[in-house]
């Protein structure tokens, strides 16, 4: 490592644009931009197929519990244990136990995105005005209409922040999917006798650099989703 | 089936394993083929007092530095409004950042090492605890403040005896949602060589010995677990008046 920072940094962000000597593996091209852009493209496919699994088992959960008032123990103590569980050997165990690749890495860190949707979708129903669904009772809604037209906008900013939570969860634990055979980000950070001391760094730069793109984007989407009454109320 | 790469490791991590073994045969595969070992787990469950001991004095630090750090800036920005936007975002932005690409962004500036692992896992609670400890101090309802004000109490005495009172159910459940992760995402400072029960998961740089990972898993769950347990019990014991209203 450099003895200057800046020096590291300027190396790294050399590395991802244009292929470097290794001084590792004597004498090969690693890094570049085609690389890194390879790379930060299986990051995202992992990323967003994992958040999807995740949206798909927890969603309609959450929506169903917190409508029928049920489960409460179920979907708080889910959420709460989902935060203790060490992504680490959930990769690290995936990886032994079942196989690797990208056909058991994207449901194994769909699970650690489970919990934070599964509860904050709870959550969000839980706490819509019961005076707002009893009047779209009144109004001779069907209970599924109640759900789709007047719990779920009205839960939207809670579960998008639930949302975010698994998405940036999910992304974070993708960076160590190499170990597990899927090549992401992590390939950089991980293979340092490949890709050396810059690649390291480009790494880290390009998964923090992800991950507040993928926040921001979804913060957006968030206020296209959130229904403009809302968001006159919180202002 | 793990991958013939991982299989290829499963010798070295068997001789990491079970270097310590001295005679008979080998109680299990190191490779995956067997779920659980409890002949190896009975033989070796000492050889987790140590990363244990690491993992948590790692995590009691982080949390005790990022709680100091979060709850002056939640102080300051509790009376000077105007600082609560840019310190939510800053913080967001800490938050959002995953551990593991922030402990490698800190490599060329400090090093491999427990001071790095510190650092990042401090800087990923101060969102929780400053939010929660803003959110708490606001939820305290003005006609409490003015009944206060009108016992002559300053405005210090109003923070010190009626708002961070009023304010511990909320900040606690901040600080427990910051221990419970901070717990979990610890395991990762094995990758700037920083210890902690990450260590037996990931073995030499190899991964493939189901029983250790479980124990370590184990071991990192009872301890969040026991904390959150623990940090429960201390709202319970400084808000007595919730029990009085709620029962």
């Amino acid at each position: 490592m450099s003895a200057f920072p800046l020096a590291s940094f300027a190396g790294a962000i050399e590395f991802i644009f244009s292929p470097q000597t290794s001084n590792v593996t004597g004498g090969n091209e690693v890094g570049g931009f085609d690389k890194s852009m390879e790379l930060v493209l299986k990051h995202l496919e992992v990323t967003v197929l994992a958040l999807a699994i995740a949206l798909i088992v927890a969603l309609p959960l959450g929506l169903y519990l917190g409508h029928k008032g049920r489960g409460e123990l179920f979907a708080v103590g889910f959420g709460n244990a989902g935060r203790a569980i060490p992504e680490l050997a959930v990769i690290a165990l995936v990886a032994v136990l079942i196989g690797v690749g990208l056909k058991t890495v994207a449901p194994a860190l769909a699970v650690l995105g489970i919990a934070p949707i599964l509860v904050n979708t709870f959550v969000g129903v839980r706490q819509v005005d019961p005076a707002a669904v009893e009047a779209a009772r009144g109004m001779g809604m069907s209970e599924l209409g109640i759900v789709r037209k007047v719990e779920l906008p009205l839960a939207i900013p809670t579960v998008m922040g639930g949302v975010r939570s698994a998405a940036i969860v999910i992304l974070a634990t993708a960076t160590i999917a190499p170990l597990a055979g899927v090549e992401t980000l992590g390939d950089f950070i991980l293979n340092r006798n490949v890709y050396g001391e810059n690649g390291l760094l480009a790494g880290a730069i390009l998964v923090a650099v992800l991950a507040l793109a993928i926040e921001g984007l979804l913060a957006l989407l968030q206020r296209r989703l959130t229904s403009d009454g809302l968001k006159v109320k919180t202002a | 089936m793990a991958s013939p790469a991982l299989l290829a490791a499963a010798g070295e991590v068997g001789g990491d394993f079970f270097k310590e073994r001295t005679s008979g045969t080998l109680p299990c595969q190191a490779d995956g083929s067997h779920l659980f070992c409890f002949d190896w787990a009975k033989e070796n469950i000492d050889r987790y007092g140590e990363p244990a001991q690491q993992h948590l004095e790692i995590v009691v630090l982080s949390v005790v530095i990022g709680f100091a750090i979060a709850f002056a800036l939640a102080l300051f920005a509790h009376r000077s409004r105007w600082a609560q936007p840019p310190l939510l975002a800053a913080t967001g932005v800490l938050y959002t950042i995953p551990s593991i690409a922030f402990f490698f962004l800190l490599l060329p500036v400090t090093g491999f090492g427990r001071d790095t692992a510190v650092i990042v896992l401090a800087a990923y609670t101060l969102q929780i605890i400053y939010r929660n400890t803003i959110l708490g101090l606001a939820n305290v309802p003005a006609s409490v403040k003015d009944a206060a004000r009108g016992m002559g109490l300053t405005e210090r005495q109003i923070l010190l005896r009626v708002e961070l009172p009023l304010a511990i159910p909320e900040i606690i459940a901040g600080l427990r949602v910051a221990v419970v992760s901070t717990i979990a995402i610890a395991t990762l400072v094995v990758f700037i060589n920083a210890g902690g029960l990450g260590t037996q998961m990931y073995g030499s740089g190899n991964l493939t010995f189901p029983t250790s990972i479980i124990i370590a898993a184990a071991i990192v769950m009872a301890m969040a677990l026991a904390f959150d347990l623990v940090l429960l019990t201390v709202q319970r014991l400084t808000t007595p008046w919730r029990r009085v209203g709620s029962a």
